[in-house]
């Protein structure tokens, strides 16, 4: 198929950037998105042209590295991937397709696709962890039962992979869901219990500071999240917040 | 040609780990903070490194090419992680986790080092489940288990689908810990160029900023090179697209030696390949053989009809399909190990019987497990006279719980339903045994350079287990380099600080800055994938699931001839100062072009068949590998004498003490 790309060149993070248009032909059905993007590319890197600078690693739908925000939606049209795994024949011969990076103030664009989702980190490193070390002298494995329906919920909550959808989808940019499985994960699990006042305490506070917006309870990132994390996430993260704050 | 020796401890195999700990050099807490590290890669092996090292107080400065630790390569793995815990109580212990790996690794591993990987692998475990890893439970809360390829018991822990992304959220929420702390320095976005050595031992690197394009010394006591196999040689592989050899290949050209750089492991169970733009190829979970079989058809003709759709498979009665794994290994059937299952496949496919347009695909299918599952649902939920269609109904739902997102991957690549009809898999590369030679304190032959993980040689022998690459990851960097490199860093406790001013960073950042500009200038006619894809026809063609020797020689020819043309003619585009991603990875194909050539001629020399090498001058009657013990039971250690082809081999003797040499047979 033959096809019209939009998309957004910025060569760093102080230039203004915009719109570029390119034309590739004979794609295959078979091809995954970015194979398309690697099409234009060696075709620019031929012509002399400087390629599409874009975030990708595992292209299986796992590191949570790849980020395109493809006509007006993250990881574009399909529900339940990522970009990587989204295929060409989702579109049709002829399509104009819009090629933008993954928006919010908290994720400044560093190169055309290409965004800092370092904030991500620092949420993280604020609390999302269980104070253990290393060691390996902790009890067996087996001696801390967990029922297998907390298990699994928190096995769901858990398979965030970090590629921060949820927030290039919210009208607030808010990062509430990629928070609140982290909150989440531990709060199910016993292991979680002793540090959860901190923890919830902290992620947020750090949160706040990085300027994600607000959750207004629109419900975008759920659709939107490749791995179908649940907006319960968040109604669990919520209380966890209160009856820490209540604590002080 | 010397051999070299593996410093493996002295004394009875079972007590060498521990006796070893109890005798080596320790450091003081107030002089683990004078101490620097660096890690080089955030996978499984580096991430629990870093953490561990922080939390045992020596300051950390941890490395990756990503924007985050989080998203190296091991979150992909999906099966599963090998310990010896024995909670199915099937008679499971570490003699036998040790016994199956050796066995496993066609007698090609280090006796001492697997033994040491099998006492460990329970902590890991423990260590996991403290930290919040989700692993499976049962209803009873306890911990689930499955079985993987190569093994008669169930020994292997998982999360769902997703086990490897599990491990490292919980290595990389160690490391967060000590980040926060102030005790690990992340350099996200950083691709180590260059070690640099002072006095002949490791003290720093030499990075790049993949942003900035900046070019940074950074100094320490000792560098760990944790950055994963190399895969990627050629071309399609499950590897990340960024994995590289870089870093290991930079160890290597400064004094470390690389070890069995042919054994390499391509995998049975891969979705095949669709065409020629394919970027890379994706793995299903081999725990899928647990209930998975895998056939092509019995007749030619119904091959040919399958191919031209007139056809399906669903069309073809049991006695119309051959289960060569069933008929040729019925003890392991379809769970033999990898290399067997894959040189199975490539067997049939070879001699005509591929199921798709390309020849090269077999069939994976569930149907068997779908009506064993519901005919037990059934009974559970006492249904009489269950319909077949609610047999099915109820048997895909189990199979569903436990292999749904597998099932919901390929559907989405392929666009075929695999409940519905079988899947279509194909061999493809996936791991490497070989890697940078370390003895058994996982050091290399720069003294202060360590490597572990996937970089490393040690533990898989010639092929390596499913869900032993976690355990051997974790293993390493929690439980074994801790211990191992305070013993040397005991002596560097009055080393003080070391200094970038000096005249080996200078040289070192020379080097990398030359190189960079040389490609930048070039300004040649082909791309760098251009080179990368021909380097990869070459290494699957020649150098792939079966090798000869007139076929590696022609290999050698042709990657030397293609390593001149890529140095003539390769075109990267923009400036080193800025975010280049052709120039990260034109570098990165360069060494590539350099470790095939030392790949071939390590296979060359290897006149035997050994797990994943496997050399058609060498095999039995039926067509199994067949090794020669007498003359190459040794490790090959490759030392770099200035180009690839004047390497320069040493031979580690492999010693077995405890497990009897033995063909090994899973009929």
């Amino acid at each position: 198929m033959n096809l019209t790309l939009k998309i957004w060149r910025q060569k760093g993070p102080q230039d203004k950037g915009g719109i570029v248009d390119y034309k590739v032909s004979d794609i295959s059905e078979h091809m995954s998105f970015l194979e398309m993007m690697d099409v234009l590319n060696e075709q620019l890197v031929n012509k002399g042209e400087e390629p599409v600078a874009f975030d990708h690693d595992c292209r299986e739908g796992i590191c949570g590295m790849c980020s395109m925000y493809i006509n007006g939606e993250a990881h574009g049209p399909n529900r339940g991937i990522t970009t990587c795994q989204l295929h060409m024949r989702t579109f049709k011969n002829g399509d104009t397709i819009y090629i933008e990076p993954f928006r919010a103030n908290a994720f400044p664009v560093i190169k055309d696709l290409v965004v800092d989702r370092s904030s991500f980190d620092r949420i993280q490193q604020a609390g999302g962890y269980i104070s253990v070390n290393t060691s390996g002298n902790t009890q067996d494995a087996n001696s801390l039962p967990i029922s297998k329906e907390n298990a699994d919920l928190a096995m769901d909550a858990a398979a965030c992979i970090g590629c921060g959808a949820c927030v290039a989808t919210c009208k607030n940019a808010s990062a509430m869901l990629f928070v609140s499985a982290k909150v989440s994960q531990f709060s199910l699990l016993p292991q979680g219990q002793v540090e959860a006042t901190d923890r919830v305490m902290g992620m947020v506070k750090q949160m706040d500071e990085e300027g994600f917006g607000n959750c207004t309870n629109t419900g975008a990132c759920e659709v939107e999240c490749p791995k179908g994390i649940s907006l319960d996430n968040i109604a669990r993260m919520n209380r966890e917040y209160f009856s820490a704050s209540a604590k002080g | 040609m010397s051999t070299i020796s593996s410093k493996v401890p002295h004394g009875p195999l079972a007590d060498k780990w521990s006796k070893y700990k109890e005798h080596i050099d320790l450091v003081n807490p107030a002089n683990k903070r004078n101490i620097d590290i660096i890690v080089v890669g955030t996978g499984l092996a580096g991430g629990s490194a870093a953490a561990t090292l922080a939390e045992l107080g020596y300051n950390v400065k941890s490395f990756c090419y990503q924007d985050s630790p989080r998203r190296a390569h091991s979150i992909a793995a999906q099966g599963g992680i090998n310990a010896s815990k024995n909670y199915q109580g099937d008679g499971d212990s570490n003699y036998r986790l040790f016994y199956d790996t050796v066995k496993g690794g066609d007698y090609r591993s280090r006796e001492a080092n697997v033994h040491r990987l099998a006492e460990v692998s329970g902590n890991i475990i423990d260590q996991c489940v403290a930290q919040g890893v989700p692993f499976a439970r049962d209803y009873g809360g306890l911990l689930d288990n499955r079985s993987f390829g190569g093994v008669l018991v169930s020994r292997t822990f998982y999360a769902k689908g997703q086990t490897g992304q599990q491990l490292l959220l919980g290595a990389y929420s160690a490391m967060n810990r000590q980040i926060a702390r102030g005790k690990i320095t992340m350099h996200n976005r950083h691709e180590m160029l260059d070690v640099v050595k002072v006095e002949g031992k490791a003290r720093g690197i030499i990075a790049r900023n993949l942003i900035t394009g900046e070019i940074e010394r950074h100094s320490a006591h000792a560098v760990v090179i944790a950055s994963g196999g190399y895969g990627n040689v050629y071309f399609l592989s499950t590897n990340a697209m960024g994995s590289n050899t870089t870093a290991a290949w930079k160890i290597h050209k400064k004094g470390a030696y690389f070890a069995n750089p042919c054994y390499t492991q391509i995998h049975p169970t891969c979705i095949p390949r669709s065409g020629d733009y394919q970027s890379k190829l994706t793995l299903m979970s081999e725990s899928l053989r647990n209930d998975g079989r895998i056939w092509v058809p019995k007749n030619l003709d119904d091959v040919k009809a399958i191919r031209e759709g007139r056809k399906k498979p669903l069309d073809l009665t049991e006695d119309q399909r051959d289960y060569y794994l069933e008929r040729r290994y019925p003890a392991f059937g379809n769970l033999v190990p990898r290399d067997v299952a894959s040189r199975a496949a490539k067997e049939r496919c070879d001699a005509g019987y591929g199921v798709n347009a390309t020849g090269e695909a077999v069939y994976l299918d569930f149907a068997t497990s779908f009506e064993r599952y519901g005919k037990e649902q059934a009974k559970i939920h006492n249904i009489s006279n269950p319909s077949e269609a609610k047999i099915m109904e109820l048997g895909q739902e189990i199979v569903k719980a436990k292999y749904g997102n597998l099932f919901q991957m390929y559907e989405k690549i392929v666009d075929e339903n695999p409940y519905k009809t079988p899947m279509m898999i194909y061999p493809a590369v996936h791991y490497t045994m070989g890697g940078v030679w370390v003895d058994y304190n996982l050091m290399t032959t720069i003294p202060g350079c360590y490597a572990i993980g996937e970089a490393n040689f040690s533990d898989h022998g010639a092929n390596r287990l499913g869900a032993s690459a976690l355990m051997q990851g974790l293993a390493d960097g929690y439980f074994v380099l801790p211990y191992t490199i305070g013993d040397y860093l005991a002596d560097d406790i009055r080393t003080g600080k070391i200094s970038t001013d000096g005249p080996e960073f200078e040289a070192a950042e020379k080097d990398v800055t030359n190189r960079i500009e040389l490609f930048i200038n070039n300004e040649g006619t082909h791309s760098v994938d251009y080179y990368h894809k021909k380097l990869g026809k070459i290494m699957w063609d020649k150098c792939g699931m079966s090798r000869n020797a007139e076929g590696l020689k022609t290999a050698i020819i042709e990657i030397t001839a293609l390593r001149e043309d890529f140095w003539q003619n390769v075109n990267v585009p923009g400036t080193a100062t800025e975010y280049n991603e052709q120039l990260a990875k034109a570098g990165r194909v360069a060494d590539f072009l350099e470790l095939g050539e030392l790949f071939a001629k390590d296979a060359l020399v290897r006149e035997e068949s050994a797990g994943g090498h496997f050399r058609e001058e060498y095999q039995t009657e039926d067509g199994e590998a067949k090794r020669d013990d007498k003359n190459f039971a040794y490790v090959a250690a490759w030392e770099y004498r200035g180009k690839p082809s004047e390497a320069v081999l040493h031979k580690e003797e492999l010693v077995f003490e405890d497990i009897e040499l033995k063909t090994r047979s899973y009929k």
